[in-house]
């Protein structure tokens, strides 16, 4: 139907094939296939209620935390089906790493924040922890800002903070990819340049799909763009020829302002 | 005008203002009442002599004064002490057949063991066999006199904590005896053999200490003291039933604060004494601190474990929410019931069995099987369990979503998010679970009476006997205390300045508890939270 999604990606990190998604009995996604390319920021964009959301988590199964749902189709991870039978989706979460629309640092020091996932992972030798609290703050740009009060609690900090903690929590598990759910949108412009600025920086090293509102976001971080409309799949591309030449009027009205 | 006086809403404000007002003031109404009854119970009142028309006196505390019921004029109330002379404490006398009302000096006031307070005059001091040197005046010669017998008192005290200690040691035996003959050991085993043998030497030390102890206190009660009561008889009292003496009239004012302090470190720490309506009440402090602590330590672990039972495993359904219907309706069923099945199903169903099982040597005489501060624990927990539920189900649903997800998103299982994130955000509204449950607690007495509480209870629930804490034995506790001396008592008139201290001591120990777990849910509060709680 829709000629303009079938674009080839090279060695694909996730890989969408025919997903359906129900709440209940009404359904949110119509049969989507998309591939996700490695070590680039892909954007996912769209009117609420679109789905985005949803889709984004479909990839690390946070959706299984809610009743009554059904997921049809194929998802998969390096060639895995993250739905298959012998997933293991603690694993999965793992490699998958999630930031949230609203920061949600843990009420504990920033140090305990950021290891959160090695210690539930069983790693308690302090030498690897405090390496990894360090790696993970520069990482996200937060280090010298917090490395003078690492045990302070975590609670104490600025929104824009808490936001990079919250990242510098998801990267120091060292995953492949990294889902950002609107992660600006509770974030003041100076802020949001930081993050944005950070998310250029990890692209180096990590997949990341980010699901924004704001276009412009958009056109700046991202190299793929995908757009969806009330649960479909209406145009992906690569974002500097979707932002200037979208094949698809829905795409090209959505882009100008002209609904959502 | 009117209209805009509506909106405003001022009328709203007014009235919920009254209803918190008049909630405030019973509150405060009933504290006053209390701490002004109960704080001026100890002070040494001057004693007052009063002559009346027809030649007779009366020496006591005035302890009222109010107006008669048809004629003019006022009566007062004296305390006149003498039970064993008087036949009562107190007496009334219209102040028109007051002649004349002084504060004799030399006047003294003995607190006894028995018989309640004595007022009158001392005479002459008979120091018997005890000792030959007393000097100074009567009064001084009474004051070393009681000096001494109070050291004697310690040595025979010593002695009786021997006595119990050989006493628990000899029913040790007497159970293991009977054991060892309930499993068909023959009477002429080398165990029982030996048994026997400890236990006639213990026995054979049993009454060499009494008889010691015998001797001694037949020593101590030879020294007297002789009195002359206002109206003109002598009687003689032995030292040793003399808890304490003064000369209220005498007093300054720092000596009668200094006698009121030693009151009030008698009433912590002492044991009662007349059944109960003086003394100490530190078996009943002790009973009620204890059993709220075992009762915590039972409702808060399975009211916790409940509530994330209910909250975060359980699937949202028609049972959840019959039993979370259930568990609210539990808070209500009166505290009696409870009593009552705590009786049926922990004292003689559990308590029975274990007797069975464990104790059968002892039976007919239960362990387990009769109240005990275990069972009453055990009730007073089934009853706070559904205030703890409630509150902590409450706490739970509180936190954000987005904690959660953050938890899983980075790898936790349900159980390390629930241990790591939501128990410890969960906290401070834990906390206040636990507080409303021990203030709770701390207020029930009905159940109390059927499962284990006493007016009067031998020992302690924690000794130095191995296994040093226990929790088969009965209790005493400071509201069953109010009941018991308040309406159970043979002299209430005498017993009531002990219910109000009782009162008010009650009130101090829930307030300093529920201060604590306060204190420590606001510390909670500060680390775990973003102050939206």
């Amino acid at each position: 139907m829709h000629q303009s999604v079938n674009l080839q990606v090279q060695d694909p990190v996730i890989q969408v094939e025919n997903l359906d998604f129900f709440y209940g009995t009404s359904q949110s996604l119509h049969n989507i296939s998309l591939n996700f390319p490695r070590k680039q920021v892909t954007a996912l964009i769209g009117p609420s209620g679109c789905g985005k959301s949803t889709l984004l988590r479909c990839f690390n199964r946070m959706n299984d935390l809610i009743d009554n749902i059904k997921v049809d189709g194929k998802v998969l991870l390096n060639g895995e089906d993250i739905y298959g039978r012998s997933t293991d989706v603690i694993e999965l979460r793992r490699k998958v790493g999630m930031v949230f629309q609203k920061s949600n640092p843990f009420p504990k020091s920033i140090y305990e924040n950021v290891i959160y996932g090695l210690r539930i992972a069983g790693i308690n030798n302090k030498a690897v922890l405090d390496e990894a609290v360090e790696k993970s703050l520069k990482g996200a740009a937060l280090w010298d800002e917090v490395k003078d009060r690492l045990n302070q609690s975590a609670l104490g900090m600025s929104g824009g903070q808490m936001q990079r903690l919250c990242i510098a929590r998801a990267i120091a598990v060292n995953p492949e990819v990294i889902l950002m759910d609107e992660p600006c949108s509770a974030l003041d412009p100076k802020s949001t340049a930081r993050v944005e600025e950070l998310i250029t920086e990890l692209r180096r090293d990590y997949t990341i799909i980010i699901v924004t509102h704001n276009m412009q976001q958009a056109a700046r971080v991202s190299d793929y763009t995908a757009f969806l409309f009330e649960g479909i799949l209406v145009e992906f591309g690569q974002t500097k020829r979707l932002f200037v030449k979208p094949k698809n009027k829905q795409t090209e009205d959505y882009i100008t302002g002209r609904f959502g | 005008m009117k209209r805009a006086y509506w909106r405003i809403g001022e009328p709203m404000v007014w009235l919920t203002g009254a209803a918190l007002s008049v909630t405030l003031l019973i509150a405060i109404i009933l504290l006053i009442v209390v701490i002004v009854n109960g704080l001026g119970v100890f002070w040494p009142s001057n004693l007052v002599e009063a002559k009346l028309k027809d030649g007779s006196a009366v020496l006591g505390e005035v302890v009222k004064r109010e107006p008669l019921h048809e004629e003019e004029g006022y009566r007062l109330q004296f305390k006149i002490g003498n039970r064993e002379l008087n036949g009562l404490d107190f007496r009334w006398v219209d102040e028109a057949d007051i002649q004349e009302m002084t504060n004799p000096v030399a006047v003294i006031a003995l607190e006894r063991s028995e018989y309640g307070n004595f007022y009158g005059f001392l005479k002459d001091v008979s120091p018997g066999q005890l000792t030959d040197n007393l000097t100074g005046t009567e009064e001084e010669r009474l004051r070393q006199l009681m000096k001494l017998v109070d050291q004697k008192h310690a040595a025979i005290a010593d002695q009786t904590e021997k006595l119990n200690a050989i006493s628990y040691r000899m029913e040790d035996m007497r159970l293991k005896k009977r054991k060892l003959e309930y499993n068909g050991t023959g009477a002429d085993a080398p165990q029982i053999i030996r048994l026997d043998n400890e236990h006639s030497q213990l026995q054979q030390e049993f009454k060499e200490i009494l008889d010691n102890q015998n001797q001694m206190v037949a020593n101590l009660r030879s020294a007297k003291a002789e009195f002359r009561t206002v109206d003109g008889q002598n009687k003689q009292i032995v030292i040793a039933d003399i808890v304490r003496a003064w000369q209220p009239n005498l007093m300054s004012i720092p000596a009668k604060i200094w006698f009121y302090l030693g009151k009030l470190k008698e009433l912590l720490t002492d044991d009662p004494r007349e059944s109960n309506t003086e003394g100490g009440l530190f078996p009943a402090i002790f009973g009620t601190v204890m059993l709220i602590f075992t009762m915590s330590l039972f409702s808060f672990p399975f009211g916790v474990i409940a509530a994330v039972y209910l909250r975060e495993y359980a699937k949202d359904g028609i049972l959840v929410r019959l039993v979370r219907i259930a568990v609210n309706n539990l808070a209500g069923i009166p505290s009696i019931v409870y009593g009552i099945f705590g009786l049926g199903f922990f004292v003689y169903g559990i308590g029975g069995a274990i007797d069975k099982l464990f104790f059968p040597e002892r039976l007919p005489t239960p362990t387990f099987g009769t109240g005990g501060i275990l069972w009453a624990s055990l009730t007073l927990a089934l009853l706070t369990v559904p205030v703890v539920i409630v509150a902590t189900e409450e706490a739970l649903s509180a936190i954000p979503r987005e904690m959660r997800e953050g938890s899983y998103a980075l790898g936790a299982t349900k159980f390390q998010t629930l241990v790591r994130v939501l128990l410890p955000m969960a906290s401070p509204g834990i906390m206040t679970g636990l507080i409303l449950a021990m203030a709770r607690a701390a207020g029930e007495v009905a159940p109390l009476m059927i499962t284990g509480v006493v007016k009067l209870a031998p020992a302690l629930p924690i000794d130095g006997n191995f296994p040093f804490i226990h929790l088969d034995r009965k209790f005493m506790h400071l509201g069953f205390h109010i009941f018991d001396i308040g309406f159970q008592s043979p002299n209430i008139e005498a017993a009531k300045p002990m219910v109000f201290v009782t009162t008010l001591l009650l009130v101090l120990i829930v307030l300093a508890m529920s201060g604590t777990a306060i204190h420590l849910r606001n510390k909670m509060k500060k680390r775990y939270t973003f102050g939206t709680f």
